[in-house]
């Protein structure tokens, strides 16, 4: 009798070969500067430069001294507190401005949409000098205020949000419009509720934007007390030396947080990128 | 319940007038169709009485107060649109509801009203479940409900049957209509499908190209179109339409037969109408208009349709019976005078 399904005459496509090499590759790649942040985590110092992933002799001393360092709780509150207000303003923000771009119709609507977008094309780096004289000039240096507010609101988000609006059927809007509802009211119990990937999206690109930005809250607050989390691990690198290994520990506690995150909203930001492909 | 008036009605979209001064009236409680092919203003009509769009110059009157400068939600009226809109994240209760949100009402006296619009429209098992849980016919029915909801004085309906399969769309129309009946709301409702015009209105609007061309009962537009355009437009199949000239005995046509035609007429080309289903075979004694090949046959079933080639002009005819003609045999054809239509071929207007 003949199996139909006989494994041991199936030949594999040299082109899925040469795919999924390349992926697996892809993929330690990626995951290789986690693994060796963990590993460095659990070693002893005189273990750091040993490219081992096992330590020869692990450790979680350095765990005990982070964690019992008070410092690193207070800079995870800050990245905490200004990760989360710069996300939901972002997300109100963005959403509101790529509402108005997106459903009405105004003289000027196409010259904002591009000197919005225009504005992605510039680097960071370019922008802070600027930002720091602001922050300098409103006496916003070293508070939360100054930390946060080039990301109250981004042109990435208010494109990624124009271009999912486009998405919501004008009838909608309208038929909510006969209802008696305002323009407000119609923004944000019809538009917003059917644009949730969209802003699950938003939110976890923001909030991982925030959480481990490093030049603009490094330049804006040279008060400790202020740190936020990538900040303050810095401060464990001294002149003469630097202490990987408790630098490491920092990282791998601070990437906790944006782990339940990715982990719980995953399908949103798969979700929310597939639909911006299509609509972009 | 209320009329609704439109006094010269105009809108532009730019440099483009799409609506060129529509005068109606529209009596209270009755249920009017729009009619018309696609680009016709129908819609842009029906939406400027919504308040959706501003009108260019003109005016809409609603239970006699003018209703230009007024918000949607200040116009009391209701409307259904073609893709439901219905909001996806709400349950069938949250959706029929809605229109209650900004009613300064009692939460009681809303589920109430709630529950009897449900009932009414025979949803209230479906009350908490989502859109997506639910049929085409049934989403419509929510929409529907919502704009029942709020007892607005007027219903307008966009096209709300286009999206539902044949069947669906029958049952639909009949729930409609048995809607008005039972509620007596004057409606306004907007449609290309000729069938639905016919089979809903007390009276149709057909439009074309910005304009009204004829404002009547359906049996009115049907039996005596005011031009050639409502005459084809009307009816399915279309009407057969003859081109023919003024000659002392009556009407010559181009396709050669001769047309007995007392009466003077105005003009020198004329244009024949006659219905598919008033030009039937010549039997019995009755005199033959015209006769021809049958070249196809659409057997209908009671009856069928017989496309019929006179000297190269094809008519189409009516002929009953279960047996079908057969194509190839010839076919002579007679109309009663009363339903044969004359129209102006230059203008296409109708000749009395």
């Amino acid at each position: 009798m003949t199996n139909a399904f006989d494994y041991s005459r199936k030949r594999i496509a040299p082109a899925k070969v040469i795919r999924w090499t390349l992926l697996a590759l892809g993929g330690i790649a990626m995951v290789m500067p986690i693994v060796f942040m963990l590993s460095t985590s659990f070693k002893w110092p005189h273990e750091i430069y040993n490219l081992k992933i096992i330590p020869d002799e692990p450790t979680i001393e350095n765990y005990t001294y982070v964690l019992e360092d008070g410092r690193f709780y207070q800079w995870f509150w800050n990245s905490l507190v200004i990760s989360t207000i710069t996300t939901i303003s972002a997300v109100l923000f963005d959403s509101i401005v790529g509402y108005t771009l997106c459903k009405f119709r105004f003289r000027g609507r196409m010259i904002v949409f591009v000197a919005i977008l225009s504005t992605l094309m510039i680097p960071t780096e370019m922008l802070v000098i600027p930002w720091y004289l602001m922050a300098k000039d409103f006496g916003w240096l070293n508070s939360y205020w100054g930390i946060m507010f080039p990301g109250i609101m981004t042109a990435f988000g208010t494109f990624l949000m124009k271009q999912f609006f486009e998405s919501v059927p004008n009838d909608f809007l309208e038929a909510a419009r006969i209802d008696g509802l305002n323009e407000f009211q119609i923004w944000w119990s019809v538009a917003m509720p059917l644009v949730t990937p969209a802003l699950s999206a938003l939110a976890i690109f923001v909030f991982l934007g925030n959480w481990t930005a490093f030049i603009w809250p490094l330049i804006v607050t040279n008060d400790p007390e202020l740190y936020t989390l990538p900040v303050g691990l810095t401060t464990f690198s001294v002149e003469q030396s630097v202490e990987w290994e408790l630098i490491m520990t920092g990282a791998a506690l601070a990437t906790i947080p944006t782990l339940i995150v990715f982990l719980v909203f995953q399908r949103y930001i798969i979700r929310g990128v597939v639909m911006t492909g299509i609509k972009g | 319940m209320a009329t609704v008036e439109l006094k010269k009605l105009t809108k532009s979209f730019g440099k483009t007038e799409v609506l060129h001064g529509i005068d109606l009236m529209v009596e209270d409680g009755e249920f009017v169709v729009f009619v018309g092919p696609s680009g016709c203003g129908k819609s842009t009509t029906l939406r400027l009485l919504a308040g959706l769009d501003e009108v260019t110059s003109g005016q809409i009157l609603i239970g006699g107060e003018v209703v230009n400068n007024l918000a949607p939600k200040e116009r009391n009226i209701a409307m259904v649109f073609q893709n439901y809109a219905i909001y996806p994240h709400m349950t069938v209760r949250k959706n029929i509801g809605f229109g209650l949100r900004t009613a300064k009402m009692p939460k009681a006296d809303k589920e109430k009203r709630i529950d009897e619009v449900a009932e009414i429209l025979g949803m209230t098992d479906l009350l908490e479940r989502r859109p997506a849980q639910l049929s085409g016919g049934q989403r419509q029915r929510v929409a529907i409900g919502r704009a029942m909801v709020r007892n607005p004085s007027v219903f307008l309906f966009d096209e709300p049957l286009s999206n539902l399969d044949a069947q669906l769309r029958t049952q639909m129309r009949l729930e409609i209509k048995k809607l008005h009946q039972d509620v007596g709301t004057t409606i306004i409702f907007v449609t290309h499908d000729q069938v639905e015009a016919m089979t809903l209105a007390d009276r149709i609007v057909i439009m074309k190209d910005g304009h009204i061309q004829q404002v009547g009962t359906p049996s009115d537009v049907f039996q005596n179109p005011a031009n050639m355009f409502v005459a084809q437009f009307i009816g399915a199949p279309s009407m057969n339409m003859l081109e023919g000239t003024v000659i002392d005995e009556g009407i010559q046509l181009g396709a050669g037969p001769v047309i007995a035609h007392k009466n003077q007429f105005p003009v020198d080309k004329i244009t024949v109408g006659i219905r598919p289903s008033a030009l039937v075979p010549a039997t019995g004694g009755a005199p033959t208009l015209m006769a021809g090949t049958i070249a196809i046959v659409e057997p209908l079933g009671a009856e069928s349709l017989a496309y019929v080639d006179i000297n190269g002009t094809m008519v189409i005819a009516t002929v009953s019976g279960r047996t079908p003609p057969i194509v190839g045999d010839v076919l002579p054809l007679t109309c009663p005078p009363e339903d044969i239509h004359f129209f102006d071929t230059a203008s296409g207007k109708a000749l009395s």
